[in-house]
């Protein structure tokens, strides 16, 4: 296990979750400090997804324990998991299609959720400029008055991060962020996501194993639900169990 | 255009077009009782039949903006919406049937003809304070608000959705059908509630109450037109269209959908329980068969005819579906049903975004 004297923000124990009698989850621990950023490789079907399903309640673990900071996940339903600060990038990325970028920016942004607090917001100045702020980070200034239905996969894929950023979790979950990026927009997620680790916790799952080496960072190998390695990104390529699981296949 | 400015289901119609035969249409039906007023042989005359006719689509406009803000926004479909319209016209009923007093064929000072008939001996507990007519009309809103709060909070907690939730509704609009039916649950039975004679001091069938009526109509659609485009205008506006389009998705930003879900049901639900209650006073009768499972698919038609999603097109497909009813029940009466069930298919197939779709060149949001 990971060195134990730090300050663990989401702490995952002996999770298990069962489809149908196949296992997605098989007995996973995974512990991610305040303030790091980790990143989750592993070959298709390995559970890294089921494993954001678990931690933001979409799909209740069979067995095990999952805690973000001192709360039971577990109990907790998605949108009392959101408000206490967890973040998720979808795989697909999904997200308001009628909506304007500017619209779906704006819904994801951090203030009070209910609907008659909804029905009195007003948009102040420095919420407007703290989302333009966001469209500039995520280029997509001039797409602003677009509805996302319209944009391309690329944009699609930056707007969704835009409405991360928006939210401003503590804890932010990155499925495949790059996939149907230009090598340069790459670079430029890698840099994004190593300025907001620091403050805040990053999980990000990904195969790309170039923008894995830019995120510079502890890697976890996950297979057939478990995990099988875990390290520097140098230690888990010359790892021959996790050689065997990539060449094998 | 600056992003966030309107709500996605309305963005790009040809505004100005609209706005015009908007404010055209408003001006022509608060003319119509003034018409009305008019010598029979002028020109311009307006007979009581139109005047009682267009009160009573008002409310039926109501109805169909009220299905507009729950289903057109937050994407429930609800298929018992004049069960709440039935439901607010039964208050209203039993604040008419209250003032009839000695006026019955019974004579009563208290009870109604039909419970003097059923032999009551005093009105049961919930009929008192129907006498108030603040009192009725706060009911009206409340027992159907109350009814949707508690329907949608078991439904939307379950996450029923969809056709599911459709078809709870039904039932729900059937099962209180079958209840009003019955002479045990001091509703009147099958014969419901007639014979009113008057309303806050005016006595019913005059053309003084028929305009008065018919203007406190207009006043509700406006205000209801004006409280729905209020929330389609704000982030809750959003909120909803996100929630019709991607439900969980909503729930991963942080956001409590049961919470919002209750929010339109029961505010749809109150405001169609007010267009019931000024629906009985002008068609004079209210019985169990307001409930029957078909007006409120017939409501739902109205909508999707109109235009899902937009509130001017709920309206509008609430009058052209009328007008077409109205129409084709005095020349071919048998043909109707079959109309509305080809009227909605065809709407389905050649215009899905309904009538208030040939006012705008977007593709649908
Ligand atoms: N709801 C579900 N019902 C049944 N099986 C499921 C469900 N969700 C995931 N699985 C299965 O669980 C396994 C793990 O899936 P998961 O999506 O977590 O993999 P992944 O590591 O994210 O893979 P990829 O790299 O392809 O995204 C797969 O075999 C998948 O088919
Ligand atoms: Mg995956």
């Amino acid at each position: 296990m990971s060195g134990g004297a730090g300050n663990p923000i989401l702490y995952l124990d002996g999770v298990s979750v069962v489809f149908d009698g196949f296992k997605a989850l098989n007995d996973l621990s995974l512990i991610v400090e305040a303030g790091e950023l980790r990143a989750i490789i592993g070959p298709n079907g390995a559970g890294k997804t089921t494993m954001m399903d678990v931690i933001t309640g979409k799909t209740r673990p069979t067995a095990g324990t999952v805690r973000f900071r001192e709360h039971d996940l577990t109990r907790l339903d998605e949108a009392a998991i959101a408000t206490l600060g967890i973040g998720r990038k979808f795989q697909k990325p999904t997200m308001f299609d009628a909506l304007t970028a500017f619209e779906n920016l704006e819904l994801a942004c951090k203030a009070p959720r209910g609907p008659l607090a909804c029905l009195r917001w007003v948009l102040s100045p420095a919420t407007r400029r703290r989302i333009e702020g966001v469209a500039e980070e995520i280029g997509l200034t001039s797409r602003l008055g677009d509805r996302a239905g319209v944009l391309s996969h690329g944009q699609r894929q930056w707007l969704e991060i835009g409405m991360l950023l928006m939210q401003d979790p503590e804890l932010l979950l990155v499925d495949e962020p790059v996939a149907g990026m230009t090598d340069q927009e790459t670079e430029h997620t890698a840099d994004l996501l190593r300025r907001i680790a620091g403050e805040r916790s990053v999980v990000v799952v990904e195969h790309d194993l170039e923008f894995v080496r830019a995120l510079g960072c502890k890697v976890t190998v996950l297979c057939e639900g478990a995990m099988l390695s875990e390290g520097s990104i140098d230690h888990v390529q010359n790892d021959p169990r996790v050689i065997e699981v990539y060449l094998g296949r | 255009m600056t992003p966030a400015e309107t709500p996605a289901p309305e963005r790009g119609t040809a505004r100005l077009a609209l706005r015009l035969l908007l404010m055209a249409a408003i001006l022509i039906l608060a003319m119509l009782p003034v018409l009305n007023q008019l010598p029979v042989d002028s020109a311009l005359h307006v007979s009581d039949f139109i005047v009682s006719i267009g009160g009573k689509w008002i409310t039926y406009a109501v109805l169909a903006l009220a299905i507009d803000l729950a289903w057109g926004y937050a994407g429930i479909l609800s298929l018992g919406h004049g069960a709440f319209f039935a439901l607010g016209g039964y208050a209203m009923g039993m604040h008419l049937m209250r003032l009839i007093g000695t006026r019955g064929v019974y004579g009563h000072p208290v009870l109604p003809d039909f419970m003097v008939f059923l032999g009551y001996k005093e009105l049961p507990w919930y009929w008192l304070g129907f006498e108030y007519f603040p009192y009725a009309m706060l009911m009206a809103m409340v027992v159907p608000g109350l009814l949707a709060l508690i329907i949608g909070f078991l439904a939307f907690r379950s996450r029923i959705t969809g056709v599911y939730l459709s078809i709870i509704t039904q039932a729900m609009t059937y099962a209180l059908m079958l209840a009003f039916f019955r002479n045990d649950m001091g509703f009147g039975g099958n014969n419901g509630f007639t014979d009113f004679k008057e309303l806050l001091g005016m006595p019913l069938q005059t053309a003084n109450a028929r305009a008065v009526l018919y203007y406190a109509s207009l006043a509700l659609l406006l205000v209801s037109l004006l409280l729905c485009w209020r929330i389609a205008a704000s982030k809750l506006g959003r909120v909803l269209v996100a929630i019709r389009d991607a439900e969980s998705r909503v729930r991963f930003l942080g956001y409590d959908v049961t919470q919002h879900k209750l929010f339109v049901f029961v505010l749809s639900a109150m405001i169609a329980g007010l267009a019931g209650a000024l629906y009985v006073p002008q068609v004079g009768i209210i019985n169990p068969g307001e409930f029957s499972p078909g007006n409120s698919i017939e409501a739902v038609i109205w909508v999707a005819v109109g235009g899902r999603g937009s509130l001017i097109g709920a309206i509008l497909g609430a009058f052209s579906v009328n007008a077409l009813k109205t129409w084709l029940t005095t020349v071919a009466p048998d043909l109707w049903l079959f109309a509305l069930g080809g009227l909605f298919v065809a709407v389905t197939l050649f215009l899905p975004r309904g009538l208030i779709g040939l006012f705008s060149r977007e593709k649908r949001a």
